[in-house]
């Protein structure tokens, strides 16, 4: 900052002088504002830098506290002297909720952004693309008390066929216990990630070559067939990169899983059975009980999320950025 | 007969529009012997039998009577199961007729039709679900007295108190939160579109696209780490407004680069031609110009942020009295108090939980059409 304050002295002095000096100085207005703005630009970079730095100084301080092993402990007694805690349940947890909901949601975003591209009339298709953006917009708590106060009632009916049906899996087994389970995390995660797959999907759907689809149509291509030959090839990286933003939404949702999910400190292996854990619903409520390790522990779990989902966002950003190159 | 020889000819030229595709201008000779088939069998193979335009109708018609016949006969208690079954029907018999009739290409494109209308349909689902519980669950509990007073010595299975405290401390924490975070967000983006060339821009838009990506519970657990542990300050609206502020920032840079993006080259050109400095230009035609779009992207940005419940349980606390003061002392906000209401469990509670998610979504609402207002506004004018 001072730098940029001292810079301009200088140049107003040279002002007076010869007139080549003066066309090759940069005025001192352009150096101030190009300074604050490539400042600006830096500060960003060093709050990036920051939250890495910060989450492991207190994660290191919690990890060499713990006396059980961090990645595959099956309990979260932080505030314990000695503190046990590990984050395999958690792990589990939020990489099969997720899973879930990218089952579910990317068919469903897919068919809604050939819908809007494809399909709809074009007053309809404009109105469902503003519906889609207002889904966007909607708070993640008040999906969640939804969730928690109609959906959890209204589901058990759907995991009793589930349970007739798949029950012999194990994996959809179900004891009849209110739905507060990974499923109806998972389906509720579903609704959530769905706008940002689909207005994804949709833009890149909408940049398809007109002249690849009215070739195929030339042909004698039933609509269908066009959308298989034409449009699904040219989004497919599309479809890839969105998905994956959508994962990383629903790998780091916190409040909708934490009104629905009753959390226990065990694997289970049915889906439909409460139990279970994610990384950021553990922290929201745990949060109010840790003391002083407590909370470095969940700083700790904080980091191992931060890291997934940089992950899974740089590597759909990676993806993006080189198809468009590539366009 | 005649019906499943023309659906075997149908089934034998399906393929050849793409085998033509490869093989150029010998494709037409190669299509010319099957061709001829058609044309000696006379004119009506000329175009295939078409289902008549009432047929997807009267299939509705059809689907819907069965699924409330077998729903009345099988006993079964939810609808939702009726209109399941009429919808496998009606997808089930949609497909055989057009087989039968049209074809099996036409089949399958009606079949790919209907799933695509019938994802539409999933999805408009819970959005009406949630909007119509909200309102019809919320709209007993908002009053004036609920807008206007605090929770102050109400307990939780009584009946009253209200949001005033929450309303505050939302409005408190976003407006804190714009403050550091557009000036910040506007710069970046000027640098990026302005200024910036080679690594370190391509590190910001990098890093700015994996921001926005940052879960809102990890941005609080920074600040507490941070601002709280390690400065030693006190839980405040301000601590949360920090949080608010990291995940606003990416969103407003991407939606400001847009929209400068989109300002006409010219424009520059001709302001630099007549020696105006390149600071002025950028803050005399190139932001006045992209300005509604601008100010679209910061609204959507609030609509966003106003809604984040993780970093404000972990940096605001909560809580019941009114404090007006952002910089020192728990302060509540609405998402929070929609949270805190929840978890208290009586029914009085979920009647405030409601209440308060109805005001919520209503603010947001707000925003958001505002927002799409100023850009359907000022769009003549910056997005050409």
């Amino acid at each position: 900052m001072s730098a940029t304050t001292t810079d301009p002295a200088p140049a107003p002095a040279g002002g007076p002088g010869p007139e080549p000096a003066r066309r090759s100085a940069v005025r001192p207005g352009d150096r101030i504002f190009s300074g604050l703005s490539k400042g600006a630009g830096i500060t960003l970079l060093v709050i990036m830098a920051a939250i890495a730095v910060f989450l492991t100084i207190r994660a290191v301080v919690a990890i060499r506290a713990n006396e059980g092993n961090f990645l595959t402990t099956f309990e979260w007694n932080a505030n314990a002297d000695p503190p046990v805690f590990g984050i395999a349940v958690l792990l589990f947890g939020t990489v099969v909720s997720s899973v879930i909901a990218m089952v579910l949601a990317v068919p469903v975003a897919v068919g809604i952004a050939l819908f809007i591209s494809h399909y709809a009339p074009r007053r309809i298709a404009g109105a469902v693309g503003y519906v889609v953006d207002l889904l966007a917009a909607v708070p993640s708590i008040i999906y969640g008390l939804w969730g928690a106060l109609f959906l959890v009632p209204h589901i058990t009916g759907l995991y009793e066929w589930l349970d007739d049906f798949l029950g012999w899996t194990g994996v959809f087994s179900y004891d009849g216990s209110p739905a507060r389970s990974l499923m109806t995390v998972g389906i509720l995660l579903a609704i959530m990630i769905l706008p940002i797959i689909t207005s994804v999907t949709r833009e890149i759907f909408k940049q398809t070559p007109k002249a690849n689809e009215e070739a195929a149509l030339a042909l004698g291509a039933t609509r269908w067939e066009v959308v298989r030959m034409t449009v699904l090839p040219f989004g497919r990286s599309g479809i890839i990169s969105a998905s994956m933003l959508g994962l990383g939404r629903a790998l780091g949702e916190t409040m909708a899983v934490a009104t629905v999910l009753s959390p226990a400190f065990l694997i289970n292996i049915s889906v439909l059975e409460s139990g279970g854990g994610t990384f950021a619903q553990n922290i929201a409520s745990q949060f109010k009980e840790a003391g002083a390790m407590g909370r470095d522990a969940l700083i700790a779990s904080g980091l191992v999320l931060f890291l997934l989902t940089l992950l899974v966002n740089g590597a759909a950003r990676l993806i993006i950025a080189r198809r468009k190159d590539f366009v | 007969m005649s019906e499943i020889v023309k659906d075997k000819r149908d089934r034998g030229r399906a393929p050849e529009p793409t085998a033509t595709t490869g093989a150029g201008g010998t494709g037409s000779s190669g299509g010319d012997p099957g061709d001829t088939g058609p044309v000696t069998a006379g004119p009506t193979a000329l175009r295939r039998p078409r289902l008549p335009r009432w047929a997807p109708a009267g299939v509705a018609l059809g689907s819907i009577a069965i699924g409330v016949l077998i729903g009345l006969l099988g006993n079964l208690e939810s609808r939702v199961q009726w209109g399941l079954i009429a919808a496998l029907v009606f997808v089930a018999a949609t497909f055989v007729l057009t087989s039968a009739v049209e074809g099996r290409r036409q089949a399958v494109d009606r079949l790919a039709a209907s799933l695509v209308w019938s994802s539409f349909v999933v999805a408009v689902l819970p959005l009406a679900s949630l909007i119509w519980e909200t309102i019809a669950r919320g709209i007993p509990g908002v009053s004036w007295y609920f807008l206007t007073h605090s929770m102050n010595g109400v307990l939780s299975w009584q009946e009253g108190g209200g949001i005033y405290h929450a309303i505050l401390g939302t409005l408190q924490q976003v407006v804190l939160a714009s403050v550091i975070a557009i000036p910040i967000g506007l710069l970046t983006a000027v640098y990026l579109v302005e200024y910036g060339r080679g690594r370190l821009a391509k590190a910001i838009t990098f890093f700015v696209d994996v921001m926005t990506g940052i879960p809102s519970i990890v941005a609080g657990l920074f600040v507490l780490s941070m601002w709280i542990m390690m400065l030693g300050f006190g839980y405040s609206g301000f601590a949360g407004a920090l949080a608010l502020a990291i995940l606003m920032m990416p969103i407003v840079v991407r939606s400001t680069e847009e929209m400068l993006k989109l300002v006409p080259n010219e424009l520059r050109e001709a302001a630099l031609a007549l020696g105006v400095p390149k600071w002025r230009v950028i803050l005399k035609v190139v932001l006045p110009t992209a300005i509604g779009g601008i100010t679209t992207g910061v609204m959507l940005a609030l609509a966003r942020i106003a809604g984040e419940t993780a970093p404000i349980i972990l940096l605001v606390f909560g809580s019941n009295m009114i404090n007006a003061n952002p910089f020192e002392g728990a302060q509540s906000s609405l998402p929070l108090f929609v949270y805190e209401q929840w978890a208290l469990g009586t029914q009085a509670a979920y009647d405030r939980a409601w209440a308060a998610a109805l005001v919520l979504i209503v603010l947001i609402m707000i925003l958001n059409l505002v927002a799409r207002g100023i850009a359907r506004w000022k769009a003549p004018k910056s997005g050409r």
